[in-house]
């Protein structure tokens, strides 16, 4: 199955979709680290560029991306789901 | 060895571009520089808001830019026009200095239509002085080069970011200088940048510099909660200002940074390399500043589309968002989309900028220099007095 997001370091929490990904889709993602593959059914629709969650964070959580923190979970979310601004703040403003 | 065709200057630096470049000292002289521009050919006037009531760092900050800009070395010669003699003749002489032919006009005691008839004098002989130098082969690395993102995205990130970063470590492997910035767009990697600092002074100068930056936000009692991300990131999929510093510090490679410069800085200590240099995130802004500090060729990675261009620094731009790569073609320098279809690898997308470059250096227009993009915006720190 051809990949549909990418994640930047294996650990990370959030894959970036590189194409629009449909609600309910089972998607396949690859660690640009290592290449290894991971799949994940997409609970939320993901459009292109967009982050799509490979592991979940309770709220108040660190999100990691490229391996460091990216902010904080609102909410928390789990695995498949959209994180953006709806989920994930800043935790420097 | 690569080598591209450039233009040596009288100080021995090298430009890209071979500009006769009319500028005003300030916003009233804009007009005198417009006519001389519409009636003299290749002619490049550079008209802009400012230069009128400003004092103290921002005073010094006007004129280290508009000297810089002239002083670059994608311009073979200047004009200067100003209202009054005195700012006029510290542009010049600032120009000057680099020994490339300079010329001063002010306009009280004379009217506009004096100075454009003698500005227009001189602009013919400087354009055919110009026209008759000729590109001679050089190293690549004896070029300043620039970078800077914007309208970012996530597809920055993944793929322009990083194709710039393996082209920026071949640029200074090969001795040339190359300038980064956008010190409020570091917040969240401002600790990668410090660990590569190369010495505890360039350090110490570099968190000075992004310290003041973020506390000068915070002294308005403003964060840049709505502004940082932009819409535009945030439409593209970035959700934070780390996740956006941690997209944007790919692009500046793996090497060790040698300097921090104020804004407008020419690297003084002779020291080739990478240099930080504080300055704003706005692209027209940033451009300026760089190209003031003797930067001759810009690198744009670009996420959703930004348009950039500058007058006297050609900006290179390349994206890896496919929907920007086809609803925007003719702004668009390089595709290396297929980095997220990976169907490219990032060495393969290196090789193709690193070749975009050369050719852009050797006299290729870009995308932003056929559409007459020429973003020149001055960057202010006080209101005026």
């Amino acid at each position: 199955m051809e990949h549909r997001f990418l994640i930047h370091k294996r650990g990370d929490h959030v894959g970036v979709a590189v194409v629009d990904i449909a609600a309910g889709e089972r998607v396949v993602g690859i660690h640009m680290d290592d290449d290894s593959s991971i799949e994940v059914d997409a609970v939320d629709p993901v459009p292109l560029g967009h982050k799509i969650a490979v592991a979940p964070a309770g709220d108040g959580d660190d999100v990691l991306e490229y391996g460091i923190r990216i902010g904080l979970a609102t909410g928390g979310f789990g695995a498949g789901a959209h994180v953006h601004t709806h989920n994930l703040r800043s935790a420097r403003w | 060895m690569v080598t591209v065709e450039g233009y040596r200057r009288e100080n021995g630096t090298v430009g890209v571009r071979n500009h006769v470049a009319l500028i005003p000292v300030d916003d009233l002289s804009n007009a005198a520089c417009l006519s001389v521009e519409a009636q003299v050919a290749a002619t490049l006037a550079l008209p802009h808001a400012y230069g009128r009531l400003q004092y103290g760092e921002d005073l010094e900050l006007h004129f280290r830019t508009m000297i810089g800009t002239g002083a670059n070395p994608n311009v073979a010669a200047a004009i200067v026009i100003g209202i009054e003699p005195n700012w006029t003749a510290r542009i010049a002489e600032g120009i000057a200095a680099t020994g490339k032919p300079v010329e001063a006009f002010s306009i009280e005691r004379n009217g506009d239509l004096e100075v454009v008839r003698k500005a227009g004098h001189a602009a013919q002989r400087l354009v055919q002085h110009a026209s008759s130098l000729r590109r001679e082969t050089v190293e690549l690395g004896e070029l300043t080069v620039s970078i800077k993102c914007g309208e970012s995205d996530t597809t920055t990130g993944l793929g322009s970011c990083p194709t710039v970063g393996v082209v920026v470590d071949e640029l200074v492997d090969a001795g040339a200088t190359v300038f980064f910035g956008e010190t409020p767009e570091l917040t969240g990697g401002e600790h990668l940048i410090a660990e590569r600092c190369a010495t505890d002074t360039v350090r110490e100068a570099f968190m000075g510099m992004y310290s003041a930056y973020v506390d000068g936000i915070e002294s308005h009692g403003a964060d840049l909660m709505g502004s940082q991300p932009t819409q535009g990131n945030i439409a593209g999929g970035l959700s934070t200002i780390e996740e956006k510093a941690l997209g944007n510090i790919e692009k500046t490679g793996t090497k060790p940074v040698v300097g921090a410069l104020a804004p407008a800085e020419a690297p003084s200590n002779g020291t080739r390399g990478l240099y930080f240099m504080d300055s704003s995130s706005a692209a027209a802004e940033h451009i300026t500043l760089m190209c003031a500090g003797g930067a001759v060729l810009h690198i744009f990675p670009t996420g959703q589309g930004n348009v950039i261009g500058h007058p006297v620094e050609p900006v290179i731009k390349l994206t890896a968002n496919p929907t920007t790569a086809s609803t925007m073609v003719e702004h668009v320098d390089l595709d290396v989309s297929g980095l997220l279809r990976r169907e490219l690898t990032l060495e393969q997308a290196g090789a193709q900028l690193s070749e975009l470059l050369v050719r852009t250096a050797n006299g290729r227009l870009t995308c932003a220099e056929t559409l007459k993009h020429r973003e020149f915006v001055l960057t202010r720190l006080y209101p005026s007095a």
